[in-house]
């Protein structure tokens, strides 16, 4: 299993977005993709997803091009898990959950036993079984990231794309989210998150994709791109990225930070 | 989950129940009652020879006028519940109804047209259907022109379309005779089942059952619209097809039923929420228990329609008299599911 994305090319009208994009990642790897605001971060998302189409070059899901798989074909291969949002209807927990395997059913039917099952699995594995009968709509922000995160799990795709998973989380539930998204990379799991979170990404990411002006600024190991000068021209500011715990970990901070008059 | 999942099924179950009930309550009253014998005896007797021990006027009443209107109003009231909560689903709006695509100006214009030209009966009904469907179908395409959230667009161009068939209409009114044509018309758009005889049903039927089949069976995926087009795509759903059938089949059963009923508001809109309280917000549940709900509202509204006064009551009134305060209950209770 792997998803490769090759010469991408993306221009709204006469404004090019994305400018030639290549990478490639494979089972069990965990990507996050870095970039300023609008850098067209959800833009290659939606490429890869298939809901916009190229202005060049494709996306490959196991060799096979994401432009010539309908929706339901490509539901198998590629899930994704949109910011926590709150739906017009208040679903219960469960249905949102069994909602992700409907591309496994015919277009007159709806989920059967086999389907229920997979939900109430899903359900387990994010340990938040004890949710199911709740609303979608009044459980709080990290229970509904984890839910949605289920409902990818209960599509059976191996390959998960998040948008900002972690954004609008608490400090415990982003820590919490994302410890679980790791550990699905552990069963094989290709996992794809946008993030504006630096350390977070160096921390649980086997790659790191950077984006700077819609082209690829850096590739490669967190170790490789979590780097001052790269950072620095990523988020055009001066930043020190600080080594902790053997270099298990890496804080990004502003280069003027020590001097606490020029916080402003 | 299981144990809510099968107490939603017994709902519905109930209600299918409490239908049946109330359709052979509603037959048994009216100005010239009827008792269930007598009706077992000419529905019996249309199986088995049995000797007529009821007056011919009786069979003749039952199954030319009671027996159709109750059909009617049992179809009318499934068909405007099931629209909305279908419209309700496709534009991602718990306060849409069937008339959001102007199938009910639509229709009301036809009618006023065929009024107009000194119509009536099948001629009436048969000009507001074809105006309805019409009308939503300049709808569809002004709303695809529209720049920027498809669905916003279909919503004004329906606002759009909508206002400017009524204003047909108005038009229609001034120059129609005032004498015969105007209170016609009036009438006509008041909604009323009164007068409904076996051709009416046999006209509804068929556009309603060409919508109402799909709707059923596609109602599991209609949860997955609501999310809105990029997380239905996927999740394996092509949205934009499927939006367009429930479109479609949501339109040819509001447009079925208003041709044969005149305008009658706040069934789509009341009903589905009600079952929403009911049975949560999905549409695997909530589409049968609209439906059956649907039928059952409208045929009870018709049967005070017909009965508390000695003149007949526009259906259509009575529903917006009943609708409207009970709407309003309904938005100030809270649930866990809304």
């Amino acid at each position: 299993m792997s998803i490769k994305v090759a010469n991408l090319s993306f221009s709204y009208g006469t404004y090019e977005v994305l400018k030639n994009i290549n990478f490639e990642v494979e089972y069990g790897q965990f990507l996050s993709v870095l970039g300023p605001n609008g850098v067209g971060k959800s833009t290659l998302f939606r490429c890869m997803l298939g809901l916009l189409r190229p202005t060049f070059g494709n996306t490959f899901v196991e060799n096979k091009a994401v432009e010539t798989m309908n929706a339901a074909q490509l539901a198998k291969y590629i899930s994704y898990i949109p910011q926590s949002h709150n739906p017009v209807f208040n679903f219960s927990v469960f249905d949102m959950v069994l909602m992700g395997t409907t591309a496994q059913t015919k277009n007159f039917s709806a989920p059967g036993k086999i389907q229920n099952e997979q939900a109430e699995l899903a359900l387990e594995r994010l340990g938040i079984s004890h949710l199911k009968n709740r609303g979608y709509g009044n459980i709080s922000g990290g229970e509904r990231q984890l839910t949605l995160i289920a409902r990818a799990i209960a599509q059976q795709a191996k390959i998960l794309v998040m948008d900002e998973p972690s954004a609008n989380l608490d400090f415990g539930n982003k820590i919490r989210v994302m410890k679980t998204v790791h550990n699905l990379t552990q069963d094989g799991y290709i996992v794809i998150q946008s993030t504006h979170d630096p350390d977070q990404a160096y921390f649980y990411s086997d790659k790191i994709l950077a984006l700077y002006n819609g082209e690829v600024l850096g590739w490669g190991t967190p170790q490789e791109i979590i780097c001052d000068s790269l950072i620095s021209t990523l988020y055009d500011i001066n930043i020190d990225v600080c080594s902790m715990h053997n270099d298990n970990v890496r804080v990004c901070v502003p280069a003027d930070i020590k001097d606490k008059k020029r916080r402003t | 989950m299981k144990k809510a999942k099968l107490s939603y099924s017994l709902i519905i179950v109930l209600l299918f129940v409490a239908l049946i009930v109330v359709m052979i309550a509603s037959i048994t009253i009216g100005r010239y009652p009827m008792s269930i014998k007598e009706l077992a005896g000419i529905l019996g007797s249309k199986i088995v020879p049995i000797e007529p021990f009821w007056a011919s006027v009786q069979e003749s009443l039952l199954l030319n006028h009671r027996i159709p209107r109750i059909l009617l109003a049992c179809l009318v009231g499934c068909s405007l519940a099931t629209a909305g909560a279908s419209y309700q689903g496709v534009f991602q709006n718990p306060m849409a109804s069937p008339d959001i695509l102007g199938a009910s100006s639509g229709a009301g214009f036809g009618a006023a047209l065929a009024i107009l030209f000194g119509f009536d009966g099948s001629m009436v009904v048969t000009f507001a259907f074809i105006f309805s469907l019409l009308t939503v179908l300049v709808v569809i395409y002004t709303g695809n022109m529209a720049k920027g959230k498809r669905v916003l667009g279909l919503v004004l161009a329906g606002i759009m379309v909508g206002s400017l068939v009524s204003s047909g209409t108005s038009f229609i009114k001034m120059v129609a005779d005032p004498e015969d044509q105007l209170p016609a018309i009036t009438y006509w758009m008041m909604g009323s089942l009164n007068g409904t005889n076996p051709k009416d049903v046999s006209f509804a039927i068929i556009p309603m059952a060409i919508g109402l089949i799909p709707l059923f069976l596609l109602r599991w995926r209609i949860n997955i619209l609501t999310l809105g087009d990029e997380e239905a795509q996927t999740m394996g759903v092509n949205a934009k097809y499927l939006r367009f059938i429930v479109i479609l089949c949501a339109t040819l059963i509001t447009a079925a039923s208003v041709s044969v009923s005149g305008v009658i508001g706040w069934v789509g809109l009341v009903i589905p929420h009600l079952s929403r309280r009911m049975v949560g917000n999905n549409y695997k549940y909530l589409m049968p228990t609209s439906m059956l709900f649907g039928a059952i509202f409208l045929l009870l509204v018709d049967d005070i329609s017909r009965n508390l006064l000695t003149t007949e009551i526009p259906i259509g009134i009575l529903t917006s008299f009943i609708g409207a305060p009970f709407f309003i209950y309904l938005i100030s209770k809270d649930g866990e599911h809304n």
